[in-house]
Order: structure tokens, then C-alpha cells, then sequence
């Protein structure tokens, strides 16, 4: 049942990587790849109706570790006291951001706006990715299952390793956002899709190589359960097909790469969650952080048909809003 | 107080007074606006559109404010509580996940449509995505009651090995005796925030001048549905809610009465200023015997006063305690009031030309907001000292590991933020109310 409740935890916040992926992404490249007033809210049309309903899988993604694996949540959620309550305050700002931008035309309201929605969408990225890389690098954990980790210092959030996995979160949603936005309208983002491309791919071979030398749980994983070698070669083809020419099918390419990436961190960690630097006895694991079997049973009877039900709002909201925008 | 539990309680407070302002009128807002594209479908009359149309141009700047102010509500049972986080989530994860799964997903789809999709989408789906918002705002709410309900009287858990609260029955969760009258009374409140915020709206148009035909419809609707949910708010949900307090809580009942010592015949104290150094009620305006008529029908019947629970189990802001509710108790009766005069000269045809009423309306817009702040300030001052009544308390529950200075650092940093928003909201809300219901939006 711990296992079915990872597995389900590790699909939503995929889906929350894959589609609010996309509209941070594209307000990365908002600056660059849209120019002028209507070329901007052209690019910000593309994720107008969309934006607000990605942002749901994170609470959505929140709420299930909450009541699944209660200690997992109020360890790391206390443990990560600062990014979290900044990536809160980026949160914010990009909201009122993308929400309140059009309703003035003005040449200082709208460039300012401009300015907050991107190097928020940026920077968001980053703290994602730099999250991702100390759930896989381990953190101090006490032997009351809790800890406190500053942004820097001897251990802190900020590593060479944790930053380059938030420098890979960065490119790779570059890549994600510049690949919806080319699908979705006419403005010309081929050449900072192929750089971001390209980056991604670096990156990607940098941290593998980095995440197997400095956590042994992650190749264990591997070698006694070889099969989750196909996790990776799925991963890597995603990449390679967001590469291609043909819009939609690179975009999907993309979201294939997102999820791929995903789930072999998680398969990788197995059947940890949050793995104890330095004390492999204080492990969090599925095991010592989840509810009781009662909670977890009638769980599954709510979430299955609910989740259901908002994949399905999704498909009925997307082909609404399907086509190039204009 | 340790300043860690002090912090960290303000910090909660400060984040969670704020984040309400919004959802209370949104959700009121919502059932209005439903009853405004119900009556346009029924009437034909494009007239409703367009103020439909003007009022959810005003829902969607405020719910936004809403969803930006409320994501660091959930993250805050993580990052500042999570000692309860981790006792209780097993139980109020549920149905703060459900929240996320069912109402979320729901009203942040819907409200898309309802914001962009009109001419998409034909007015029978438009009416529909009224209704989809108008539930996923209501269902939201009705989560968060539950696991505040739960808070307040926990039931269908048992207690596992290392003292976490384990849920044993989720049905139970949502038969809580405490969650029905605590759930009407906080909807019909965020209604009666909605409705006089669309009477002062109308009020306010028609002193100006302006806008006369909408500003008639706004006031009709709001003064309507203004008296109605003023009425129900005091009874039956606040009668109700009142007697689950006397039943589980009567310790927090007496610290809101102001009753330091148990009496037959207790009065009611409509004013005064509790001395917890003297035990005493300090120039009280009494009304005899009234306190024991209302909790228990009898005017002889005996209501228990602090001096019957132990020190360390009474409400720790005694004072606050007694004025949340007594504000929230005094503006209630005003609302009645107001709007019954409102409502009857409405319904005479001389709501139109009775200025001081208008103006009474315009003035009031700010009291259903701390209304329903008061009331919510009442229910969780008066919880203390326990997080979940009776089971953990409230000194047990904060994070241990993060410091008062890192806790003061961020608290600052939401006051900072949130000053911010409140310049753009109250800049955004005025360029729409110039704007006005006429002529397109933009």
C-alpha cells in the first residue's frame, strides 16, 4: 500500500513538472523570445487559461504526501523553512504578475510586470530543481526525523551538486516552455529551443554522472533492479525527440524527457523519500513515514475518481482552448 | 510565551487573517453571481449579463488575491507546524488533499471559462461555469471546515503507537456534530459579506450618479439577499454554532461571555472589559438572566463560569477572546438591522430617494469583513490553549527545529509582501469601480 501511495505521490508531481513546466518556461523565455507588447501577450495568451489549474497539481501533489506520508511532509516542509517560504513569495509575485499585467496599458506598468513574471518563472525553476537535488543528495536528518538546513554553508541547501541540478531544472524547462510556446503561437523561439536543447543535454549527462558518484542508494537501486534501466533510455529518447522539428510531437518529446527524468529519481530512491546525509539509520523512508493502513485504504477510494475527474477537466480545458493562438 | 510559539502562532495569524478577506467575498460573490446568470437565462434580459459580467471581472481580481494568499496557508502546516503537521496529518491531510483534488481543480478550470470563455462557449455552458465555480468555491470552503471542525471537536481517529493520531473513520470525519452549524454559519457570513459589498457598490453608484440601472439591480439583489443571510446568521446557525461551544467547549464559552464565576441565572454581557488579575467584568452593561435563557431555555438555568475549569485550560487571550466575539455579535445585530430598513424600503419603492440609508449601505462595507474576521478570531482564540481540542496542545504543535529568528525573518517578509498586494488590490478594485459595469471590458 506505501508503495502504491509513492507511486501515485511521484505521478502527480510529475503532471505538476510537465504542466506547470511548460507555462513557467515560458515565462523564462518571455523576455527574449517575445519582443514587443503584442508578442507578449501573445506568449502569455498561450498560458492565460492554463497557468492556474497547473499550479493545483503542486497543492494536489502537496496534499497527497500530506496525508500519506504526514512525516515526510512536516520534515521536509519544516527542514526547507526558507526556499520554501521564498518559492512561496516567488509563487505570489508571478501570480499577480500574469493577472494583473493587461489591465493597464502602460509603458511602465506592463515592462515591470514583464520583468517579475520572468525572473520569477526563472528563478522558480531553479529553487525546483535545486529541491530535486537535495531530496536525491540526503539532508541532515536527526533522530527525531526532523531537521534544519540554511541555504549555505557546511551543509546547506546550496551545493555545487544541488546547484547543478537547479541549472538543469532551469534549461530543461526552458526547453519545455520555448517548445509550448512554438506549438501554440507564430513567434520565432527556434533558436533559444536548440540552445536550451543543448544545455539540457549537457546538463543532464553532468548530473547523472554527479547524482551516481554521490548517491550509493540511487545505483543499488539500479543494479538490483536492472529493469529500471528503461526508465532512463525512455527519458533520454523524450529528449531526443523534443530535439526534432515537428511542433507537437517535440513538445511531447519534452514532457516524455520531464516525466522520465522524474520517475527514475524516483525509482531511483526507492523505497526512500528522503535519504539521511552522513546516517543511513534516519532514512525516510515510505515505511516510517506513512499513515496508518486505514488512512491510506479509503484514501484510494477518494483520489483515484477524484484525480479522474481533474485529468479529465484538463483534456475538456485544452481542447477548448486547442490551436495556435492568436 | 516562548517566542518560538509566539512567532510562529503570529505568523499563522497574520498569513491566515489576511488570505480571508478574499475568499469570504468570493465565495458570497459566487452564489450571487450565479443568481445573476440564472436570472439572465430565465428573463433574457441582457441586463443581467452585463452585470454579471462587471461582477465577475471583480471575482477574478479577488480570487486571484485568494489563491496567491492561500497556497502559503497549506505550505505553513509543513514549514511552521509540523510537529501537529506530523501527529495529524494522517487525518486533516485528507481532507486538505481533497480540497486540492475536488474543489481546486474545479474552480480554477471553471473560472477560466467563466472569465474568457463567454463567447467560446454558447450561455448555457457559460451559465454551467457559474455553477462549476459557484460549487468548487462553496466545496472548498466546506473542506476547510471539516478539518477545522475536527480541530475544534475531533472525532474518528484512534492513537497509534508513538502517540500519532491515526484517522479510524472518515465518514465520521464528515458527520462531525460541529460541522454543520460551524459550516452554514461561515457560508451565510461570507454571503453577507458578498451581498453588502454589492449594496455599497450600488449605494455608491447611485449617490455618484452613476450607473443608475445597474446600481438598482446591485442594491435589489444585495439588500435581498443582504437581510436574508443576516437573519440565518444569527439564527439558526448562530444559535447552533453557540450550543456546540456550551457542549464541548464550555470553558471557551465562559471566557467569551466574560463569565468568571458559574451562576444560576446568568446575565449576558453585551459590553464591558474582562481583568483576568481581578476575575472580574469590568463596567458591564448587563441584560439578567438572558445568558442562561439562550444557552440553555431556561432563565434559572445554571452556565458555567471559568472559575469551574482548571487555570491552564482556559482560553490564553482572555480579553480577545470576549471582544472577537462581542464585535462579531454587536456588528451581526447592526447588519439585521441596516438591512432590514433597507429591505423595507425597498420593497415600498423608497430605497431609491432615502439618501441616509444609501449612505449607511456605502459606509458598512468594511464591517462584514471584520464580521467574519471577529468570528473566526472567537472560534481559534477560543480553542486555546489546545491546536486540536482536548488532544495536542497548541505549545506541542509548532516546528522545533526552525528558529524565532528565521520564523521572524519570514514573517516579515509576508508583512512586506502582503502591503504590497493590499496598495495593488485596493488600485486594481478602484480602476474597475471607475470603470464601471458599462461598456466592455478590457
Amino acid at each position: 500500500m506505501e508503495t502504491i501511495w509513492f507511486c501515485l505521490a511521484a505521478f502527480s508531481l510529475a503532471g505538476y513538472v510537465v504542466l506547470d513546466g511548460f507555462d513557467l518556461g515560458a515565462g523564462i523565455i518571455h523576455l527574449f523570445a517575445a519582443r514587443t507588447n503584442e508578442e507578449r501577450r501573445l506568449l502569455l495568451a498561450s498560458i492565460g487559461p492554463f497557468w492556474d489549474a497547473n499550479e493545483v497539481w503542486l497543492l494536489a501533489s502537496g496534499g497527497t504526501i500530506y496525508f500519506a506520508f504526514p512525516a515526510l511532509y512536516s520534515s521536509s516542509f519544516s527542514g526547507f523553512y526558507l526556499p520554501l517560504m521564498m518559492v512561496l513569495w516567488l509563487l505570489i509575485l508571478r501570480g499577480i504578475a500574469i493577472e494583473f499585467r493587461n489591465h493597464i496599458d502602460s509603458p511602465t506598468w506592463i515592462p515591470l510586470w514583464d520583468v517579475v513574471f520572468s525572473g520569477a518563472s526563472a528563478l522558480l525553476a531553479i529553487f525546483l530543481g535545486a529541491a530535486i537535488g537535495n531530496v536525491v543528495r540526503g539532508v541532515p536528518i536527526e533522530r527525531d526525523g526532523e531537521f534544519f538546513l540554511p541555504l549555505w554553508g557546511e551543509v546547506g541547501i546550496l551545493d555545487p551538486y544541488t546547484i547543478a541540478t537547479g541549472l538543469l531544472a532551469l534549461a530543461a524547462l526552458t526547453l519545455h516552455g520555448a517548445l509550448w510556446v512554438r506549438m501554440k503561437t507564430d513567434l520565432n523561439v527556434t533558436r533559444i529551443a536548440q540552445w536550451a536543447w543543448r544545455s539540457t543535454a549537457l546538463l543532464t549527462a553532468l548530473v547523472t554522472w554527479a547524482t551516481f558518484k554521490i548517491q550509493p542508494i540511487v545505483g543499488y537501486s539500479f543494479i538490483v533492479r536492472p529493469w529500471g534501466y528503461v526508465i532512463p533510455v525512455i527519458a533520454l529518447a523524450g529528449l531526443w525527440v523534443a530535439g526534432g522539428a515537428q511542433q507537437t510531437r517535440a513538445f511531447l518529446g519534452s514532457c516524455v524527457f520531464l516525466v522520465g527524468m522524474m520517475a527514475s529519481v524516483a525509482f531511483g530512491l526507492y523505497p526512500n523519500v528522503l535519504p539521511s546525509l552522513g546516517n543511513g539509520a534516519t532514512n525516510l523512508t515510505i515505511y516510517n513515514t506513512a499513515t496508518g493502513s486505514y488512512g491510506l485504504g479509503v484514501g484510494l477510494a477518494w483520489w483515484l475518481p477524484g484525480m479522474a475527474l481533474a485529468t479529465a477537466y484538463a483534456v475538456f480545458q485544452y481542447r477548448k482552448f486547442s490551436g495556435k493562438v492568436s | 510565551m516562548d517566542s518560538s510559539l509566539a512567532l510562529h502562532r503570529l505568523h499563522f495569524a497574520f498569513t491566515i487573517t489576511y488570505h480571508y478577506i478574499f475568499p469570504q467575498l468570493t465565495m458570497g460573490l459566487a452564489l450571487l453571481i450565479l443568481i445573476l446568470k440564472t436570472m439572465a437565462l430565465k428573463t433574457g434580459d441582457e441586463h443581467y449579463n452585463d452585470c454579471a459580467r462587471f461582477w465577475i471581472r471583480l471575482f477574478g481580481i479577488n480570487f486571484a488575491m485568494g489563491v496567491v494568499t492561500g497556497i502559503p496557508m497549506e505550505f505553513q502546516f509543513g514549514t511552521n507546524w509540523s510537529r501537529f503537521s506530523k501527529a495529524a496529518g494522517g487525518v486533516i491531510g485528507q481532507t486538505l488533499a481533497m480540497e486540492g483534488v475536488y474543489s481546486f481543480f474545479l474552480e480554477s478550470t471553471f473560472l477560466g471559462l467563466l472569465v474568457y470563455g463567454e463567447k467560446k462557449i454558447g450561455k448555457y455552458a457559460h451559465w454551467c461555469a457559474s455553477l462549476a465555480v459557484f460549487l468548487g468555491s462553496w466545496l472548498s470552503g466546506y473542506f476547510i471546515i471539516v478539518t477545522d471542525a475536527w480541530m475544534q471537536h475531533p472525532v474518528g481517529y484512534k492513537l497509534g503507537q508513538n502517540g500519532e493520531i491515526q484517522l479510524d473513520s472518515l465518514a465520521a470525519l464528515f458527520m462531525n456534530p460541529w460541522l454543520m452549524w460551524q459550516y452554514l454559519h461561515n457560508m451565510t457570513g461570507s454571503v453577507v459579506t458578498g451581498a453588502f459589498t454589492m449594496c455599497a457598490v450600488g449605494a455608491f453608484y447611485l449617490l455618484e450618479g452613476k450607473h443608475e440601472r445597474y446600481a438598482k439591480t446591485f442594491l435589489t439583489l444585495g439588500v435581498l439577499v443582504g437581510f436574508i443571510a443576516s437573519l440565518v446568521m444569527a439564527f439558526p446557525t448562530g444559535d447552533g454554532q453557540g450550543k456546540m461551544v456550551a457542549l464541548y467547549q464550555p470553558a471557551t464559552l465562559a471566557g467569551m461571555e466574560g463569565l468568571f464565576h458559574s451562576e444560576k441565572g446568568a446575565p449576558l454581557a453585551i459590553m464591558g472589559q474582562p481583568d483576568i488579575e481581578k476575575l472580574q467584568l469590568d463596567n458591564p452593561l448587563l441584560v439578567p438572566k438572558m445568558l442562561s435563557f439562550l444557552t440553555y431555555q431556561r432563565w434559572s438555568a445554571e452556565v458555567r463560569g471559568l472559575d469551574e475549569f482548571p487555570r491552564d485550560q482556559w482560553p490564553d487571550n482572555l480579553p480577545l477572546l470576549f471582544y472577537s466575539f462581542h464585535i462579531m455579535i454587536g456588528l451581526g445585530t447592526i447588519f439585521i438591522g441596516v438591512s432590514g430598513i433597507a429591505a423595507l424600503l425597498l420593497l415600498r419603492g423608497a430605497l431609491w430617494r432615502t439618501r441616509p440609508v444609501l449612505w449607511a449601505l456605502m459606509l458598512l462595507v468594511p464591517f462584514p469583513f471584520i464580521a467574519n474576521t471577529a468570528g473566526w478570531m472567537t472560534a481559534e482564540i477560543g480553542r486555546q490553549p489546545w491546536l486540536i481540542y482536548g488532544l495536542m496542545r497548541t505549545d506541542k504543535g509548532f516546528s522545533a527545529h526552525v528558529s524565532p529568528g528565521n520564523t521572524l525573518f519570514t514573517l516579515m517578509g509576508f508583512m512586506g509582501m502582503y502591503a504590497l498586494l493590499t496598495i495593488l488590490y485596493l488600485f486594481m478594485m478602484q480602476r474597475e469601480l471607475t470603470h464601471g459595469p458599462e461598456g466592455e471590458s478590457h
